[in-house]
């Protein structure tokens, strides 16, 4: 469709005109213009919502939102053209097959071999191992090798050794989804342990001895323990509510030596409202400070991040300060159960903080115990009452951590925010369906590419600079302080206004420092071989009885500034008098700005990052996002090109 | 940039030449000036009936008013001393905690005078015209906008001795009553009438300058944090007094103040003296400071607006974190 205007939601009067392309699994809007053919491209799996709104004079308004917080303002001409555009969306947005999904036509231009390795860069035995297991503690079960005993669980699972096949299928039958208690982490220095399950199908009296040797047994794994947590995620008030279904948990009067404590985190539909909420108070044209504080705190969410936050730190403090093993579950044990898990497995094991680590971390807790990626993230059209940001908020415990503790952590923000993305995009083949048993039936590893091999390969622009693996941070458990730090919450305007460039610092720290890291190191390899051949000039002259003395020479002398023109931006509308200036239209006056702003040109060499907020998902990695037909140029979702004019006030 | 304070209009309306003179001897023919009053138009309106008032259209033909209100005096100091009680308050839950922030407006003033000083900004830079900032007195919000102003727009403000140098000409000479402005800070129960953080509210805008310009300013944050410690208390006579009368008192030929027998001068250090001897001053560095001769435009969205955590919190939680994180910075820019 041609003739239709991009919309900027901060300065209103940003305009660019341009065409509009549907594919099979992109919508592309390319911007006319010589100079820079700006193109931005979403994919379909990304698209949350569209709402058509009220046509005005000048056209007809699309509003896309993306699960990528994304939002895209069109407005398209012809009402006619459209309708079209939002009914094709609708649909492609909506898929109904796996097949329809991305993933499957996504082509890296890899060889078999290299996809196959790829798959086995996270490997989970290798990852029980290194954290002990098995040992004299612990064992390998594959009783549910076939998935018999639990669909949504992997097919090795590693429990006590002392529990049996029969224990294992005893349990589960007494648990919701037939989720029964496996590990989770394992502590060696005191064999401490985390497990996880669903609740139990206790109701108000119900009873089932295998479960309680199964949690018996948990707790003899720890001899050095004689009690066992089990920790319930959920509101007091609706584990209880529970019961009367059939359902509940552990009484602490049937199985012995149990410490029963709720943390209360809400559920799914509680999470999705807020999001719901805070991306409306996000979506407001210049809110005051006033409308933005109470609408953040009206959505609840941070309050819900740090219900989270404290759950793992309370696990996390069992397991290293008590040496307490603690069993974890919520309902069906899938959604804040992973979410407490990794976060307490974080703050004790700093393997989680490094980049490996955390690719494994996700591999274990959230794709092999069974999170609903389908169900969560809606790779396929399903029951919107499924769909809920519980990956998103693990996610932003992370920053929160990595904000608390800047040098903690092996990757940056960056990292964080392209595997949310990805989780959406069903780019890869990571995310998608419900179980492990689901993946294998759909020959995932077959037939789609795994994010973390492409993650890996671009892992040097996914380092945090301020990593040392041998700093104090970085040493054992992070201990976050619990009270008081309401205030060490903060909004992440990285994650949910990504896209806004005004709002972000138009240079990178983060990329600054591994450029002058990177330069240093070149520099000291130069120097050391200037110093061998000097040495070796020395050997050779030892016997002329001259000494001669050789000017250091810096040949190569990378000129590391951080490009100045890097940091001009343009001012936002800073009055709302619209009276006060003369309208200016924006080809007037700010061309000098407009160069200035990052270009290709202006850019050194050395500076790694192309757009303000080091945003490279999609100019650089989403490179293999071609379109299926393999050709294509490079494209450039929300490049940081855009030269801004100067906004001024309306007329 | 001119900077002066209300004009004694008064209730009839009073003209004065000379002022318009000056004025307009600014602007040369055909040019247009603003005139930017931190007063509500409201309030501006009511001062006449005290004496004060507005620059009248018709005899200020090339001069354009523009009022953006800023809080000053008694209810920014509330805003001041609420905000601390907040953040020393170890009851609230996370789920009041940001109306209580809300409550406090402390951001809502850092939000205003940011807006403001780049709306004097952008005047000059972007309308090429000169502007006028006054309120009432002239001392407070007007010296808060021009000095922010020019670290927007100013490369050699935002050095280490161009930021000293601003705030000397800016906030001390200019007659910012530091003495009684920066009395007894915020657990004092003794509400004086004429305590107002303005000075602070100014360090808290820089500082958010400084995050959202990482590379820009050649001074860390550590400066900001002496500067505001030594507004209330100080062992140099830098911030001193109220104006510079008071502060030459008693040199050669100026009379003295009551109870005063030597000069402030020749009985004090200089605070400037101190920090910029080389053994000091490169403890208030930025080590990612990268000389950037353009405007620096932030954002005054409020998602870019942060409480400045290492002034608020400082006594209640550890910036261990922190500072291992800058020394870290300072390593790999020392090692390049």
């Amino acid at each position: 469709v041609e003739n239709v205007r991009l919309l900027d939601r901060l300065s209103s009067r940003k305009v660019a005109l341009g065409t509009l392309y549907l594919t099979a699994t992109h919508v592309i809007f390319v911007e006319n213009g010589s100079e820079t053919r700006k193109e931005t491209w979403v994919l379909h799996s990304q698209i949350s919502s569209i709402e058509k709104q009220a046509t005005t004079a000048t056209g007809c308004p699309l509003l896309i939102r993306c699960k990528n917080f994304q939002v895209i303002q069109l407005v398209i001409p012809q009402e006619r053209d459209c309708h079209d555009v939002y009914i094709s969306l609708i649909r492609l947005a909506r898929p109904v097959k796996y097949e329809e999904l991305y993933c499957f036509s996504f082509n890296p231009k890899l060889d078999k071999e290299e996809r196959e390795q790829g798959w086995k860069l996270v490997d989970l035995n290798e990852e029980y191992n290194r954290m002990g297991v098995p040992n004299n503690y612990w064992q390998i079960s594959d009783v549910n090798r076939d998935y018999g005993v639990c669909d949504s669980y992997p097919t090795e699972v590693y429990v006590p050794k002392s529990v049996t096949a029969h224990i294992i299928v005893g349990s589960s039958k007494f648990r919701s989804r037939r989720r029964f208690p496996a590990l989770s982490y394992y502590c060696k220095d005191n064999n401490a342990s985390i497990c996880r399950s669903s609740q139990p199908l206790s109701g108000f009296s119900a009873r089932c001895l295998e479960d309680e040797q199964m949690l018996q047994a948990i707790r003899k794994a720890n001899p050095g323990s004689d009690f066992l947590y089990v920790v319930d995620t959920r509101p007091k008030l609706n584990a209880m509510a529970n019961r009367a279904a059939g359902k509940g948990y552990e009484n602490e009067d049937n199985y012995s030596n149990i410490k029963f404590q709720f943390i209360g985190i809400e559920n799914i539909h509680v999470m999705r409202n807020s999001l719901q909420k805070m991306l409306e108070v996000c979506e407001l044209k210049s809110p005051s400070m006033s409308d933005f504080l109470w609408g953040l705190e009206n959505s609840g969410w941070l309050k819900h991040i740090k219900a989270i936050m404290d759950a793992g730190i309370f696990i996390a403090k069992a397991v290293a300060e008590e040496g307490v093993s603690v069993l974890v579950h919520c309902s069906d044990g899938w959604d804040r159960t992973a979410q407490v898990c990794s976060v307490a497995s974080l703050l004790l094991d700093p393997y989680y903080r490094t980049m490996k680590g955390f690719m494994v971390l996700i591999e274990k807790d959230w794709v092999s115990f069974g999170h609903k990626f389908n169900h969560r993230y809606g790779n396929l059209d399903g029951d919107p009452k499924e769909i809920s940001p519980v990956i998103d908020q693990f996610i932003e415990c992370v920053w929160q951590l990595m904000e608390q503790f800047p040098c903690a952590f092996e990757f940056n923000e960056r990292f964080l925010i392209h595997i949310q993305h990805h989780i959406y995009s069903c780019q890869f083949g990571n995310f998608l369906c419900n179980s492990q048993k689901e993946r294998r039936e759909l020959k995932i590893q077959e037939r789609t590419y795994s994010l973390w091999a492409h993650l890996w390969k671009h892992r040097a622009d996914y380092l945090n600079p301020l990593y040392r693996s041998d700093n104090s941070q970085t040493q054992g458990t992070l201990r976050p302080q619990m009270a008081p730090c309401n205030f060490l919450y903060k909004f992440w305007s990285g994650m949910y206004n990504r896209f806004e460039k005004g709002l972000h610092p138009r240079q990178s720290v983060t990329d600054y420092l591994m450029a002058v890291k990177e330069e240093t190191q070149q520099l000291e390899e130069e120097l050391e071989v200037l110093r061998e051949r000097l040495a070796n000039l020395q050997k050779s002259q030892l016997n002329d009885n001259k000494v001669k003395s050789k000017q250091q020479d810096r040949s190569k002398q990378l000129g590391l500034s951080t490009s100045n023109n890097s940091l001009a931006n343009t001012p936002q509308e800073y009055s709302n008098d619209l009276k006060s200036f003369p309208s200016r239209s924006p080809s007037q006056g700010d061309e000098e700005d407009s160069a200035l702003i990052l270009t290709q040109d202006n850019l050194k060499s050395s500076d790694p990052d192309l757009s303000a907020n080091s945003d490279q998902e999609s100019g650089v990695e989403d490179l293999s996002c071609r379109s299926p037909s393999g050709g294509g140029c490079l494209p450039s979702e929300d490049s940081g090109k855009d030269s801004d004019e100067a906004v001024f006030l309306a007329a | 940039m001119l900077r002066s304070s209300q004009p004694l209009t008064g209730p009839n309306r009073k003209r004065c030449r000379e002022d318009e003179m000056l004025l307009g001897s600014v602007l040369d023919e055909g040019e247009r000036g603003f005139i930017i009053d931190t007063r509500s138009a409201q309030a501006a309106k009511q001062a006449r009936m005290t004496g004060g008032g507005t620059e009248p259209k018709s005899s200020y033909l090339q001069w354009k008013r523009l009022h953006r209100p800023l809080e000053r005096g008694r209810p920014l100091q509330e805003s001041f001393i609420k905000l601390v009680e907040a953040c020393n308050d170890t009851s609230i839950n996370m789920d009041r905690w940001l109306s209580r922030l809300e409550s406090c407006r402390w951001l809502s003033h850092v939000k205003a005078a940011l807006s403001t000083a780049c709306l004097a900004a952008q005047c000059m830079d972007r309308e090429e015209a000169s502007v006028l900032v006054h309120g009432a007195e002239g001392t407070d919000t007007t010296l808060l906008v021009t000095a922010l102003a020019q670290v927007i727009l100013d490369p050699s403000c935002r050095t280490l001795a161009g930021f000293q140098g601003l705030l000397q000409r800016e906030w001390i000479e200019a007659g910012h009553p530091f003495h009684l402005r920066c009395a007894r800070s915020a657990y004092s129960h003794a509400r004086l009438k004429q305590e107002a953080p303005l000075f602070l509210l100014f360090l808290d805008c820089v500082w958010q300058l400084s995050r959202q310009f990482p590379f820009s300013l050649e001074f860390s944050e550590r400066l900001l944090l002496t500067l505001f410690d030594n507004a209330y208390a100080s062992a140099y006579g830098t911030f001193l007094c109220n104006n510079e009368k008071e502060r030459q008192a008693g040199r050669e030929g100026l009379p003295c103040q009551t109870g005063q027998s030597k000069a402030l001068l020749e009985n004090t250090h200089s605070l400037w003296a101190w920090l910029n001897q080389p053994g000091e001053k490169k403890k208030y560095l930025n080590p990612l400071y990268s000389h950037n001769a353009l405007v620096i435009w932030p954002s005054v969205e409020p998602q870019s607006i942060q409480l400045w955590q290492d002034l608020f919190f400082r006594w209640i939680r550890s910036s261990q974190h922190l500072d291992e994180a800058w020394a870290k910075i300072q390593q790999l820019v020392e090692g390049n």
